[in-house]
């Protein structure tokens, strides 16, 4: 049984209407004086033909999402693999039997080093450094070795994050799993990973959407990804049109992600809160 | 020592950081029997209960099981141990990410190797007996309390044990609750099961009980029927403790 005072129910919907209106009104009145005030002011003009110049625009726009595509491509084939390096660093770390403690050692080292070196400098030290060696058979692809840079260094952050998701699954888990006679490799793939990846799905997200903004680092080896395509439309042009093109595709593809990622955030919270106590 | 007697804990000792917490227990179990054990919080009963199931690794002693199986020995694969002995948590421990059904059948399919089929029957089945069958396609965050510690006992017995440990499983729940999850554990013992249970549940365990030990300071204080030590305690701490819970 639900009961609702009409009355309350009138008044409420009453309020609500008047909230929106007023807010609406309040955002049109902002934007009108933003635009006033910013397209009388002196340098507006040559502020538009610098960064918002159609022609450039129109012009650079459809060479820049032929690069993007090649983001895309990066980002694709990275990110597979940074999941599943980055779980397997993770487990590796929780093992505890002792013929395990090579492994163990590999798997901090792995993260202490790749944590603490910035990407771009990954990148410089691969993309630069391993063709220079000239082995056999050791590629010297500069899109090879920028994408294998970012699996290195996000592996490492994806690791940290799929740890802190099995620390986060409760101890008697394992407890009650064990208890059942399964093995420790049945309690992980059974009991603890499915909640700890759960778990970590929003700050897996969030690295997600770093990687695709990341992908514009390879630019520094020179293949023409988007950031590349705009600078050198830039430089052809004097005009910064292109940049911010590039980051208009950026966004394009980041905010429909973030907001994805807040709601899975709500969604887990939400489980977590109510799978509390079982 | 009686060679009747299904689990044989003698003289085990353990401790945690240098502090003694069971101090040389010794205690048989018959089979078929009902064993429940009593004492103050901090007394041992459950570092002996997860000492018989392997979760805890004694320092000193043996724990037997069907007089052949020996849990303390280093040579011993614990997960065999454990698929002969159930055990029961204060907190359900139930899987949330699974449904009742699949929490059920996860041990049978995985470590038994039954067939989905034949184990989700089963499992069915143990449901209907408990009265949980309505809830088999349930997350257990759906599940009242007593609904989940029934659950949680259904799990344990999916994997048909031959003896069952049951560690204070009413004392999580809201007391409207524990009657039903009694009635489990008393179906249980009638229909002859191996039971081991640590509780506070001084009526239930009058009732229901062979043998009642008292663990104080980590030993086997006093032990006897029910009539005996609850109604005619022979040393001064049981009647002390008695006298408590009262
Ligand atoms: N894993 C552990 N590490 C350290 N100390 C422990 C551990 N497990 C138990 N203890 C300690 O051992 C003592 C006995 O604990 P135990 O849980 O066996 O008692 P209990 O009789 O079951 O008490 P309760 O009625 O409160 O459940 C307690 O003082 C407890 O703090
Ligand atoms: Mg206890």
């Amino acid at each position: 049984m639900v009961f609702k005072d009409p009355m309350r129910q009138e008044q409420s919907r009453k309020k609500a209407r008047r909230d929106a209106l007023i807010g609406m009104a309040s955002l049109i009145t902002f934007v009108i004086v933003c635009v006033v005030l910013v397209t009388n002011s002196s340098g507006w003009s040559t502020f538009q033909e610098t960064f918002f110049n159609g022609d450039q625009f129109v012009e650079s726009f459809p060479t820049l999402l032929q690069a993007f595509w090649l983001n895309v491509r990066i980002f694709l084939i990275a990110e597979p693999i940074i999941l599943i390096l980055g779980l397997l660093v993770a487990l590796a770390r929780t093992l505890r039997a002792p013929v395990f403690l090579p492994l163990r050692m590999i798997a901090t080292l792995y993260v202490d080093v790749f944590r603490g070196v910035p990407t771009i400098l990954v990148i410089f030290l691969l993309g630069f450094g391993m063709p220079a060696l000239q082995l056999q058979g050791v590629p010297s692809d500069a899109i090879f070795w920028g994408t294998a840079a970012l699996v290195l260094s996000y592996g490492a952050y994806v690791a940290e994050v799929f740890r802190a998701g099995i620390g986060s699954v409760h101890p008697s888990q394992t407890m009650a799993a064990r208890s059942l006679g399964l093995s420790s490799f049945q309690t992980n793939r059974y009991v603890v990973l499915p909640q700890a990846i759960r778990n970590v799905m929003p700050p897996l997200l969030n690295d997600f959407i770093s990687l695709q903004k990341d992908t514009a680092l390879v630019a520094v080896l020179g293949p023409i990804e988007v950031l590349r395509r705009a600078q050198i439309d830039t430089s052809s042009n004097f005009n910064y049109t292109p940049y911010v093109g590039a980051a208009l595709i950026f966004i394009a593809l980041t905010i429909p992600m973030t907001r994805f990622a807040d709601w899975v955030q709500r969604r887990t919270a939400k489980k977590r809160r109510a799978g509390g106590v079982a | 020592m009686a060679n009747d007697s299904y689990l044989n804990v003698l003289g085990v000792w353990k401790s945690f950081d240098g502090h003694p917490v069971l101090r040389g227990i010794d205690l048989e179990v018959p089979a078929h029997s009902a064993t429940v054990l009593i004492g103050a919080s901090g007394s041992g009963k459950s570092t002996l209960l997860r000492c018989v199931n392997g979760l805890e690794a004694v320092d000193a002693g043996s724990v037997t099981i069907d007089g052949e199986l020996e849990v303390t020995d280093f040579n011993t694969d614990l997960d065999a141990v454990r698929r002969r002995v159930g055990i029961v948590f204060q907190s359900y421990n139930l899987f949330p990410h699974m449904k009742v059904l699949d929490n059920i059948t996860l041990g049978p399919v995985k470590v038994l190797k039954r067939n989905v089929r034949q184990a989700r029957d089963q499992a069915m089945e143990l449901l209907k007996r408990f009265g949980l069958d309505s809830k088999a396609q349930d997350y257990p965050d759906r599940l009242s309390g007593g609904q989940a510690q029934r659950v949680a006992i259904v799990r344990a017995l999916a994997m048909e044990p031959e003896i069952m440990l049951f560690d204070e499983i009413t004392s999580a729940l809201d007391p409207m609750l524990v009657g039903e999850v009694l009635d489990s554990v008393r179906e249980l013992r009638d229909s002859g099961m191996t039971i081991v249970m640590a509780t506070h549940e001084m009526n239930f365990a009058r009732e229901v009980a062979d043998t009642v030990c008292f663990l104080n300071n980590g030993i086997v204080w006093e032990q006897g029927a029910p009539e005996e030590l609850f109604g005619n305690p022979k040393q001064a701490e049981t009647r002390n403790f008695l006298s408590r819970v009262r």
